[in-house]
């Protein structure tokens, strides 16, 4: 009987650093107005953005090597470190090559396994998940995780029920493994995904090729079935709602991300627990706004190294995945 | 089941919680979106907690066709 060797497995994961990428130009809603029947105070009151950053000369890939090379930089790890890259994305405009093999190049990381993921907005989530376990079973020493879009490419501009919302931007971690139970800095993933409503955030093929968002059903699956994920996420990791320092969720509008933190709370979540809302200055993202978000809050001082965050995304697929993370 | 007096005050009850408009503006004729200044994303909201509340399903088509109270009031009295 031949039987295959495998590598050791490791206790768990942890995210040893942060960066993030935004493109220089900064788009208001004053600037949208200009081009579609809108106005600043309409948009502030639908999804509480104020202003978004759209690329200009910067390509996704562009973005996505900043961010991690910024993550790498925080991590205190080098290239020759990182065995694995995860590029989270769904907005290349082409599917060949991949985002992540050329991002790992061009970072100076050699010959890693290099991938890209495709879960929307919920990208970050599956990707950090999928690096986590890589990590524990074996397969991967340490892995980069970059949330990479420039959904500008998608947006209809004259679109004004989505082009208020959308932005580029990329942001990244570095998963490596944990050496203890007590190290352990990433829980376990609460995920899925909703088939049956794959329409309502769709890129119209027959038409425009331009991204489409049934607003009110996406607005009412988020704010109805994300909150019971992050539950879920924190059970699976042993905690209770009260152990959050600080909450956050994919940026796709502050009105969702606030219903999301109303219902923790009613179900034990702390009061001075911190709500993520990069969204007011950087718009939706995509994959990119979590660990985005993380990197903004803890250059802000407004959380800090060792606390716990609780991540959800969620979007396109429909799917969603979230899990509690050690802030590094 | 809930009659017509008491599907109005819970209803206005889910109105104030989720828009801050007080209970005693939420009559029969108001338009949501006219005379309360209730926005699309408002009003899911609060057909979700309609739905919880009442025990009726108010799918997004139907939601758009509820333009007064008085309109909410009887669907949901309709389908309770």
């Amino acid at each position: 009987m031949t039987t295959f060797r495998l590598p050791p497995s490791v206790p768990g994961a942890r995210i040893v650093g942060l960066g993030s990428s935004q493109p220089e130009h900064v788009v208001t809603n004053d600037d949208l107005a200009r081009r579609v029947e809108t106005d600043d105070q309409w948009i502030r009151d639908r999804v509480g953005i104020v202003e978004r950053r759209v690329a200009q000369d910067e390509s996704l890939v562009d973005m996505a090597v900043e961010a991690g090379s910024r993550a790498l930089k925080d991590s205190g790890l080098t290239t020759a470190d990182i065995d694995t890259v995860i590029v989270a994305t769904c907005t290349m405009t082409a599917p060949i090559p991949n985002a992540a093999a050329q991002t790992a190049e061009r970072i100076g990381i050699s010959a890693p396994a290099a991938f890209d993921l495709n879960a929307a907005c919920a990208g970050f989530c599956y990707g950090l998940a999928a690096a986590a376990d890589l990590i524990r079973a074996g397969s991967a020493r340490n892995v980069l995780v970059i949330g990479a879009e420039k959904l500008s490419d998608w947006v209809d501009w004259d679109d004004r029920s989505t082009c208020i919302i959308f932005a580029d931007a990329a942001g990244a971690a570095v998963v490596t493994g944990a050496r203890d139970e007590d190290e352990i800095g990433v829980g376990p993933v609460s995920w899925g995904s909703a088939g049956d409503m794959a329409t309502v955030i769709r890129i119209l093929e027959e038409s425009t090729n331009k991204l489409h968002q049934e607003g009110q059903t996406v607005f009412r699956w988020a704010t109805t079935r994300i909150a019971p994920v992050a539950l879920d996420a924190i059970a699976k990791a042993g905690l209770t709602p009260a152990d959050i320092d600080v909450l956050v969720p994919h940026q796709a509008n502050l009105r969702i991300v606030e219903a999301v933190a109303k219902k923790l709370r009613k179900e034990g979540a702390r009061e001075d627990m911190r709500v993520a809302d990069d969204i007011v200055h950087s718009g939706n993202t995509s994959s990119a706004s979590i660990p985005m978000a993380l990197d903004h809050m803890r250059a802000a001082g407004r959380i800090r190294s060792g606390e716990i965050a609780l991540l959800v995304g969620f979007g396109a697929g429909l799917s969603y995945a979230g899990q509690v993370v050690r802030v590094p | 089941m809930a009659d017509t007096a008491e599907i109005l005050s819970g209803l206005a009850e889910i109105v104030e919680e989720v828009a801050g408009i007080d209970t005693a503006e939420v009559t029969a004729e108001k338009s949501f979106v006219d005379d309360l200044d209730i926005d699309s994303l408002s009003m899911v909201e609060i057909a979700v907690q309609a739905e919880d509340k009442f025990g009726v399903k108010i799918p997004d088509d139907q939601l758009a066709e509820l333009k007064t109270v008085g309109d909410a009031v009887s669907y949901i009295e309709k389908n309770q």
